[in-house]
């Protein structure tokens, strides 16, 4: 069966496709969607831009839709881009990396439903501890790129996922309730190094913008 | 000892609806083993306490194909847990008809009765295509009905239930694995 992941170059999404080609799928091709609006519903948009590069070092095909990223009208978009990846790639389903996220897995499904692909969500429901034990233990090397909630600040991006990183935030889940993966928006992650990658990504983090408890770094 | 039957016919759909419920089991320290509907032999059958039937993706329907897998259901007396393809296979195997409706994400049902210790309105998540008209099955009782569509239904220690519980409503798992039934 051949897959197309659906792709931000999260910790979320490259795990969903390393996943994928552990139980010995074929994936096809990445699907990314750039939106522009910083604060999208549906996508993921630090560091968008370096999918690029990661679908590069996967030696994966990229497809690349830009959305204006507005609620629900950005889901014509997607569409757009699952229907490109079924005619150039003949794809008979889709993998997201949705964990906890009934807004973006219940669109998702209904798209692929209408379309009449399967829909993969190998991630659905597993505890976020797990996610990010699951993270170190196969390899993958993450980064914070981009935080948006209380006691995050600007020091956390860049930060790398490791046992120091899993046992701070575990004791953050505690005291403020928050998701440890991220998973209601807390943070963004960027995966610089995955068993699926011929190499390591080469990023450096060029600078941080933002204010508060929300800061998103800019990478080259 | 728990027997959870996996129905999909893509593997990889093994970690969006087996592992989910092995989860919620493992949490509360609750035995079980897991096979494939294939696979199961009449010796699972005997070892196992209770059964859960879990669910399968939109597109999923080879379990339809080979309902005579199921045929132990008829005189199966331990209880039984179908979750909603699984329910689907519960009324199919007793001789209920298919009929399509989709219904995915979050919906709001009533339970009109206790059923595995849910009661009251409740926020569940669908993710199906099809469901089975459990009206015209006598033996069954309807404990959940919205939106013209049987979402929860129970006869002697057979139980299912269109959604997904093990998305929202955990505890439904939990207290069919803990309860005692007769």
């Amino acid at each position: 069966m051949k897959l197309g992941v659906l792709f931000s170059g999260g910790k979320d999404s490259t795990y969903a496709a390393w996943l994928a080609k552990k139980e010995g799928y074929e994936i096809s091709c990445l699907i990314s969607l750039w939106s522009k609006n910083k604060d999208s519903f549906m996508f993921h948009t630090p560091a968008i831009e370096l999918t690029k590069k990661q679908a590069g070092l996967m030696r994966v095909p990229l497809i690349i839709q830009e959305t204006n990223g507005e609620k629900e009208e950005e889901l014509k978009d997607l569409e757009k881009a699952i229907k490109k990846a079924i005619r150039e790639f003949k794809i008979d389903g889709v993998v997201t990396g949705a964990v906890e996220s009934v807004y973006q897995s219940t669109r998702i499904q209904k798209i692929c439903n209408k379309l009449g692909i399967e829909c993969f969500n190998p991630l659905w429901q597993k505890n976020q501890i797990e996610i990010l034990k699951d993270l170190i233990k196969d390899k993958f090397e993450v980064i914070i790129s981009g935080v948006a909630a209380y006691p995050f600040d600007r020091k956390w991006i860049g930060r790398k996922i490791d046992k120091k990183f899993v046992e701070e935030i575990s004791r953050l889940q505690e005291k403020y309730k928050i998701n440890p993966a991220g998973e209601g928006g807390e943070f963004e992650s960027l995966v610089v190094n995955c068993p699926l990658f011929k190499k390591r990504l080469d990023v450096k983090l060029k600078n941080v913008f933002g204010e508060k408890n929300s800061w998103r770094g800019e990478f080259e | 000892m728990i027997l959870i039957i996996n129905i999909c016919k893509e593997k990889f759909h093994y970690y969006e609806f087996v592992k989910p419920v092995e989860d919620i089991l493992k949490n509360k320290g609750v035995k079980f083993f897991t096979k494939n509907y294939r696979d199961v032999a009449e010796n699972d059958l005997k070892k196992a306490e209770k059964i859960i039937i879990c669910g399968t993706s939109l597109k999923d329907f080879e379990y339809f194909n080979n309902l005579n897998k199921f045929a132990w259901l008829k005189t199966f007396e331990k209880p039984v847990l179908g979750i909603c393809a699984g329910m689907q296979i519960i009324g199919l195997v007793y001789g209920g008809k298919m009929k399509r409706k989709t219904e995915i994400g979050f919906f709001i049902e009533d339970f009109r009765e206790e059923f595995l210790g849910t009661i009251g309105k409740h926020e569940v998540y669908h993710l199906h295509n099809n469901f089975i008209d459990f009206k015209r099955l006598k033996e069954f009782k309807i404990v959940c009905f919205g939106d013209s569509v049987s979402q929860a239904v129970k006869y002697k220690n057979m139980y299912g239930v269109l959604f997904h519980p093990e998305v929202r409503n955990k505890k439904l798992i939990e207290e069919f694995c803990n309860g005692k039934f007769n």
